[in-house]
């Protein structure tokens, strides 16, 4: 089995500084692009690879790229950034990225950039990755050192910037129109799509965003070519990714596996299954915003495909595990205060809506809810649902909802009958 | 045209619009809350969410924003759709989960947007029951009442006062739903547009703190159609009328003039209409008791009528009537301006080039539409604050065109993906004026000079446009400046040169001209706008009429002599010796005016005059264009009437007529049509007296008026017989005809289901544009296309700084310089105390330092004014406010010595 | 001239050199990265922050006039962000992860006893200025859950046991 992205990567070992990652094959793909191909055809071949993001929303990498205008009349600077503000709560995959080979993702990056022929790029890393941030700035000015940043690199002519940025601390940061206000300086409410960042972005510029993870990918693909990616995937969709599993399991922890292992192999194989005394009662498979899955569920594949088909969302591919001994009300009104929290307080129903679906489950969850109150939350999941509002927040938070409102009614009713929480 | 279906009919509307503007303009409603015509969209509140279908096989479609999507062919869309209209209910329940329900006593109640869109949606029965979070509120200065829980968060206030009016001090604070909308800390709001945030805010949270001294609700004031008195742009407003006290001004949309948005000075200055001070009934002086009947009145008029020589100053704040009826009175060749020769001289210059009709003028929106503007040596932001308003769209417009020239697929109603696009770029305005301006933060290019040498800069820069034009002179670094702004002017496609009166310098209006006339030469439609300094300044100087120093010239010569003073106080025209001299010659003097000043103490008889509030009357902004305003109430003292009715009177009794005849606002425009071919077309500014429509009159009241019965029941049971009114199309009462009527004759904006403000759809030809059956009153330059007028050719010399001696220049202050919002309670606290302004460098050679007392010497008087530093001023020049209440005319455009240290405070 | 209103109300008190000239120099590389300088405020607001602990009015005002922006927009985004402190904090700040890997694994406990401990609630600050506690969203280290971090330091795995372990490190 292959571990591309983290075969170098040692937990407790300081990750490789420029010199280790050049000897292991580092930077061989950049000097192959710039060397030999054209922006188009990176393009090209990354959208061959049929890498999709690794942010949440799995869009292909390659379409996504082919939007960027790439004339010679296209507005500039074009810009790239790394989106590395995973603050999806029970989301710690790029963390071990951006800690393990920080050069990795800086070598993604400049390919991304070459392959858009962006001019500047960012970093936007969450503010609570402190050791990261450290790395990263170091890494980058060995990049700088070694010529594969700055002015004309390696002699191709093309100039890349590199900055880090670090955030001051909300989600919505994440988003990717919202990103680009924090790195404006501005709030950052999302913006409106279209017009999509590809066409205007950062500073009103052609702007990439981004995952982390995403971007690890591509030196990989320029090195090894599309079939070998392609070949990674028990699945459909292409490439290795990032699991995570947390909650009450033995091991609770992170792994590069080929994308469409099963629930079962990573819960039970990888993470050791659950803590003893411990039943699995439901499970976020791919972050806060993805629907419950449950024990019926666990021989699915993880890929994007068919954990859709499941009824839920690959996300981030980081799985929380729900045990039976948490109560789901309380699980869920945890979630729904992360997300009122959360609220950029832009449109009408994601900063009304989610505030009162909070409180609702709080009352459930103390025993004052009533009948109404489960019809008002079914009401919201259906109302806060994609398209109605501004951005994918809201529409994510509805997505564990919903879900529990399907699987776990029962325990949502037992508050209301029993006036107080039956896991108390 | 592109043809949309909307729930299965077929429509025809115009591309580059979005859903929800093409919606309202086709009479469909959908509710929304972000979006505002003038602001454009983002999308944010979600409440004009319609279903858009992929094509007619699509039964599913999707949920979508109107405001947010763009008309194309065959676009297929359901208001009625029912998950949609769920949606939209469900929409007003979120937003109505924390509102706390006070429409009672909230001022916005009645005239609420809010409420509106919570009948149209039918949201009716509250779900939530837990707590409301609560806000605590600011104190914002006179002007604006601030209730924050009230706010639904449409983000509209800081789109507009911080976007569209670049103001700085209000913003969003904090973040989900604790989001805040105020200023950093309590304190005056800054921007003197900060009254629109009453009407542009969709409920209670901004309200018009000056209403709320006497508060009355919308349905319940009498309203008619009026123009602002308080500078010479001419915005439209609407005023509101109970109990005889003018309660509110709003505004009244217009296309060509100030839209939507009025300046605070417009909209708060009207309660000189109510001040302590007003004039009410008729004095006359040296007698035991003063106060007289008409009767009485008349029979002393009669004395001082006939016989001897009669002279009549006119006034720049009077109406056309007024002013036409006075010369009528005393005969053409007995008629003065009531200003001064040195602005009479610069205003004859004005009307001399205008007349012309070679450059056509250039309204608000022409400004607007503009994509490079000039502005030589007018402050307008203090003059013309509306203008300026409307130089900043210009500016942010052109920029957003620029930038959509390599982004064609951004619409330009797209408020927010404009922004992000724009960013930091700026349309082409070049502000040239003596001192620095809010202006110049929007401006590309900013000048501090004399205006000895601002007319020079600008007959340099028509010299760069037209080489035969005499050269200038001029340093390096300010030709640099002048090419740049030559090749903007001629690269644009409708540049607007801006220039005015507040100088005092004639040099710069034959400036500007030349400019205009040379842009016109390059093939660009260029236009050309003067500031003048009051709301009838263009009215009188086209009169063509001496200055008042002639006519105290006169008076020191000829005998017996009856001045007859309209609604002008002399002594803030001319230095006060002039005016007593003048005062001192003549034999008689009578006064028609509003409010007591300085010359009303002067009259052996004084008239009270209607204000805009109780009288009819025209005035001429400073396009040239005539605009009727329309009395709003019938004042309970019949002595308070039209200056014109007054000298209509008066003209005949001097004939010995008893009868003097039933004049109409149109037949006194028709006469001064006769007197001066140059107003031809002047009485057809507005409809005439008789219009009606299916032989109604139309109501001033809205039909939702209350207390009708009950008003005057302290006084008399029975209901009194309504108040006739006999100039014009309107009825004191509800009664009348119940539709829309013609422009210039809205008395206020409502239709069914919009109460609020936003009921101007309705009105408009299509949302945001202009008014069905726009009539903005009467352009009265005609433009002549081919004209080929001289250039001026002399130039001035180049303003040299002398020892000891400064060149004295007004500096006008929004709030404090104009004469009759000076008396409204708000305007005067957030006027100056009097000051000079010196350069940095001059003070420094005088040892002089920021606050210390300083002596002016001027016309032989000394005054003490503490010291303003400024240091945009050019050297050799000294800025005193002008206009101030109790503040002396002084020599502007003279020169003036400064003493040091009297030490006096 | 421009037309200022009169001011009731706490208006701007600009001290002249109130930003130290190490500010100065980290907020002036900042702006030399950027088109405009208004984009550096984040950055400026987090350096002055990093330097001061928390953003007074004072450096609401001083950043503004540095960044030729005003006071209310540079407020406008301070007041968005979790991590900019508009209120005095202790000297060490304690943010617990509230989320839902550490709520599945208790978070609750931790809070209760740094509540017993430290005699303070969320949003609270130590009588002796020591600490500020703090709830937080996800930390990224869901793994170790529950966590919290100490001003640069993370705590993961931990439990009740540990607190006064950790606490004592900071004084
Ligand atoms: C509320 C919200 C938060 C998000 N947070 C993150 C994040 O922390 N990291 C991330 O990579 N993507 C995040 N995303 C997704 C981004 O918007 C965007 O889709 C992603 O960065 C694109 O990268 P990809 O194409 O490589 O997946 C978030 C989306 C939403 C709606
Ligand atoms: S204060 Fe008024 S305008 Fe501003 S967001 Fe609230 S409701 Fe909208
Ligand atoms: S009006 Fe369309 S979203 Fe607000």
């Amino acid at each position: 089995m292959e571990h591309p992205l983290t075969q170098y990567i040692h937990p407790g070992c300081p990750p490789f500084d420029i010199r280790e990652y050049e000897m292991t094959g580092g930077y061989a793909a950049v000097r192959k692009a710039l060397g030999s191909m054209t922006p188009k055809e990176v393009q090209t071949l990354v959208k061959d690879s049929g890498l999709k993001g690794r942010g949440g929303a799995g869009f292909s990498t390659g379409i996504k790229w082919g939007v960027v205008p790439m004339d010679e009349h296209a507005p500039h600077p074009k810009y790239l950034i790394a989106n590395a503000d995973e603050m999806e709560p029970g989301t710690f995959k790029d963390r071990l990225l951006l800690e393990g080979n920080p050069h990795q993702l800086i070598e993604g990056m400049i390919l991304a950039a070459y392959a858009i022929q962006a001019g500047v790029s960012f970093i936007f890393l969450r503010w609570a990755y402190k050791k990261a941030a450290q790395l990263l700035r170091r890494s980058i000015h060995e990049a700088y050192v070694a010529g594969f940043l700055g002015k004309n690199i390696l002699g191709s002519g093309f100039s890349l910037e590199m900055y880090l940025h670090t955030g001051v601390g909300r989600y919505m940061c994440g988003e990717e129109t919202a990103l680009l206000n924090a790195l404006e300086g501005k709030r950052a409410t999302p913006r409106a799509k279209p017009p999509y960042p590809q066409i205007s972005g950062l500073y009103g510029k052609p702007t990439i965003v981004n995952n982390v993870e995403t971007l690890c990918n591509i030196p990989h693909i320029v090195n090894n070519g599309v079939e070998w990616f392609k070949g990674l995937s028990y699945s459909e969709d292409s490439g290795t990714k990032l699991y995570g599993v947390s909650g009450k399991v033995n091991n609770p922890g992170c792994w590069e596996l080929p994308m469409g292992v099963t629930i079962r192999e990573l819960i039970e194989e990888y993470a050791g299954g659950m803590k003893n005394g411990y039943q699995l009662k439901g499970v976020l498979p791919g972050g806060a915003s993805t629907d419950f899955l449950t024990a019926e569920h666990l021989d699915i594949k993880m890929d994007f495909t068919d954990v859709q088909k499941a009824g839920s969302r690959l996300g981030t591919g980081t799985m929380v595990v729900m045990d039976d001994a948490t109560c789901p009300v309380g699980f869920v009104h945890n979630l729904q205060h992360f997300f009122a929290q959360e609220s950029c307080g832009w449109c009408t129903p994601c900063r009304e809506g989610l505030p009162w679906v909070e409180k609702m489950l709080l009352s459930l969850e103390q025993g004052t809810g009533t009948a109404e109150d489960m019809e008002l939350l079914e009401m919201h999941t259906h109302m806060l649902g994609p398209g109605n509002t501004f951005c994918a927040l809201a529409p994510g938070a509805m997505e564990p909802l919903q879900s529990a409102l399907k699987y776990f009614k029962d325990d949502f009713e037992k508050h209301i009958s029993l006036h107080k929480c039956p896991y108390e | 045209m592109s043809t949309i279906y909307i729930d299965n009919k077929t429509y025809e509307v115009k591309q580059g619009k979005n859903l929800l503007e093409a919606c309202l303009g086709l009479g469909i409603d959908v509710p929304y809350f972000c979006w505002h015509p003038a602001l454009g969209s983002v999308g944010a509140c979600r409440q004009c969410a319609v279903k858009v279908f992929k094509d007619e096989n699509d039964t599913h479609g999707k949920l979508m924003m109107s405001c947010m999507e763009n008309i194309k062919e065959g676009l297929r869309v359901s208001v009625a759709d029912k998950t949609a209209q769920a949606f939209r209910s469900q929409v007003i329940e979120w937003l109505m989960t924390n509102h706390p329900h006070d429409c009672p006593v909230c001022d916005e109640g009645g005239s609420c947007h809010l409420q509106d869109m919570t009948v149209m949606t039918g949201h009716d029965y509250r779900r939530y029951h837990f707590k409301k979070r609560t806000y605590t509120n600011q104190y914002l200065g006179p002007f604006i009442h601030h209730e924050m829980n009230r706010c639904i968060q449409c983000y509209r206030c800081v789109r507009y006062y911080h976007d569209y009016a670049g103001g700085k001090d209000l913003n969003v604070f904090a973040a989900h739903n604790h989001v805040y909308f105020g200023r950093e800390w309590d304190g005056v709001l800054q921007s003197p547009f900060s009254g629109n945030l009453a009407e542009v805010c969709p409920t209670g949270v901004f309200t018009d703190k000056t209403l709320r001294e006497h508060y009355t609700r919308k349905w319940d004031l009498t309203t008619a159609p009026s123009v602002c008195q308080h500078c010479s742009v001419g915005c439209n407003t609407i005023a509101g009328e109970r109990y005889e006290k003018v309660r509110c001004i709003t505004n009244r949309f217009n296309s060509q003039i100030n839209g939507y948005f009025l300046c605070d000075r417009g909209r708060f200055g009207y309660e000189f209409v109510n001040s302590a001070n007003r004039i009410t009934q008729p004095l006359v002086r040296h007698q035991a008791v003063e106060a007289v009947d008409e009767a009485t009145l008349m029979g002393h008029m009669r004395k001082l009528l006939s016989g001897q020589t009669l002279i009549g100053i006119g006034s720049p704040r009077a109406s056309v009537e007024s002013n036409t009826a006075l010369m009528q009175l005393v005969g053409r060749e007995n008629f003065y301006q009531g200003i001064s020769d040195n602005v009479g001289f610069i205003e004859r210059r004005i009307v001399e080039v205008m007349q012309t009709g070679a450059v056509q003028p250039a309204s608000l929106q022409d400004i607007q539409q503009s994509d490079a503007i000039l502005v030589l040596g007018e402050d307008i932001w203090n003059t013309a604050p509306v203008m300026a308003l409307s130089v900043r769209q210009s500016v942010l417009k052109t920029a957003a065109h620029q930038a959509l020239e390599h982004n064609e697929g951004i619409p330009m109603w797209h408020d927010a993906a404009i922004h992000e696009l724009v960013q930091h770029e700026k349309g082409f305005l070049a502000n040239c004026t003596i001192s620095a301006s809010p202006l110049d933060e929007i401006s590309t290019c900013v000048l501090r000079h004399a205006p000895d040498d601002l007319a020079r800069l600008g007959f340099a820069i028509a010299h760069q446009l037209n080489g035969w034009l005499p050269r200038v002179l001029v340093d390096e670094d300010t030709l640099a400046y002048i090419i740049d702004i030559a090749v903007f002017l001629q690269q644009a496609k409708r540049p607007v040169i801006i220039s005015g009166t507040s100088c005092y310098n004639e040099a710069l209006i034959r400036a500007a001209f030349d400019i205009a006339v040379a842009c016109k030469a390059t093939g660009n439609e260029v236009r050309l706008a003067y500031v003048m300094p009051e709301c009838n300044s263009m009215g009188l100087a086209m009169m063509q009429a001496p200055s008042f120093e002639s006519a105290v010239l006169r008076t020191t010569r000829e005998k017996n002599i009856t001045a007859i003073v309209l609604e002008n106080d002399l002594y803030r025209n001319v230095p006060a010796l002039v005016a007593d001299l003048f005062f001192n010659s003549v034999e008689h003097c009578i006064v028609l005016d509003s409010l007591n000043n300085p010359t009303t103490q002067q009259a052996d008889i004084l008239i009270p005059a209607a204000t805009f509030a109780e009288g009819d009357g025209t005035l001429v902004n400073y396009e040239g264009r005539a605009q009727r305003f329309f009395q709003v109430f019938m004042p309970g003292h019949t002595t308070l009437r039209e200056s014109w009715k007054w000298l209509l009177k008066m003209k005949a009794v001097r004939a010995g007529d008893t009868n003097n005849g039933v004049y109409h606002p149109e037949d006194v425009l028709a006469q001064a049509e006769q007197l001066l071919p140059q107003f031809a077309g002047i009485s057809d500014s507005a409809p005439h007296h008789d219009f009606r429509i299916n032989g109604q009159a139309l109501p001033r009241e809205p039909h939702r008026y209350s207390g009708r019965t009950a008003m005057l029941s302290n006084l008399a049971v029975s209901e009194p017989k309504p108040k006739q009114d006999d100039d014009s199309p309107f009825s004191f009462t509800m009664e009348g005809y119940p539709g829309m009527p013609p422009s210039p004759l809205i008395p206020f904006f409502w239709s069914p289901g919009w109460n609020s403000i936003q009921a101007v759809n309705k009105y408009q030809q299509e949302p945001g544009g202009a008014l069905k059956n726009e009539q903005a009153g009467k352009l009265l330059f005609a433009y002549i296309p081919d004209a080929k007028p001289g250039y001026f050719k002399d130039i001035p010399e180049a303003f040299v700084v002398r020892n000891n001696k400064w060149l004295l220049f007004p500096q006008y202050h929004l709030f404090g310089s104009e004469e009759l919002s000076a008396y409204a309670e708000g305007v005067r606290e957030l006027s100056p105390e009097p000051y000079v302004a010196l350069s940095a460098n001059d003070a420094a050679q005088l040892g002089l330092g920021h606050g210390q007392t300083v002596t002016v010497k001027v016309f032989e008087q000394a005054y003490d004014l503490q010291v303003q530093i400024d240091s945009s001023l050019p050297n050799g020049l000294v800025l005193i406010p002008a206009g101030l209440q109790n503040m002396p005319v002084m020599n502007w455009n003279g020169y003036v010595s400064l003493i040091k240290g009297s030490g006096k405070p | 001239m421009i037309t200022e209103k009169v001011n009731k109300g706490n208006e701007v008190k600009q001290q002249a050199h109130y930003l130290t000239d190490i500010e100065r120099q980290f907020i002036d590389h900042e702006v030399s990265l950027v088109p405009h300088k208004s984009a550096a405020v984040i950055e400026a607001l987090k350096i002055v922050q990093h330097q001061r602990g928390w953003i007074s009015d004072d450096s609401v005002n001083a950043i503004a006039a540095y960044l030729q922006m005003s006071p209310a927009e540079v407020d406008s985004v301070a007041t968005f962000y979790n991590l900019i402190f508009r209120k005095p904090v202790g000297r060490h700040v304690i943010l617990v992860c509230d989320s839902i890997s550490c709520y599945v694994m208790k978070y609750g406990d931790i809070y209760k006893a740094l509540q017993e401990k430290l005699h303070i609630h969320f949003g609270e600050t130590t009588s002796d200025q020591c600490f500020t506690l703090l709830p937080n969203a996800c930390l990224g280290c869901c793994d170790h859950a529950p966590a919290l971090m100490i001003d640069n330091d993370l705590y993961k795995d931990i439990t009740v046991a540990m607190l006064d372990r950790i606490l004592k490190q900071y004084t």
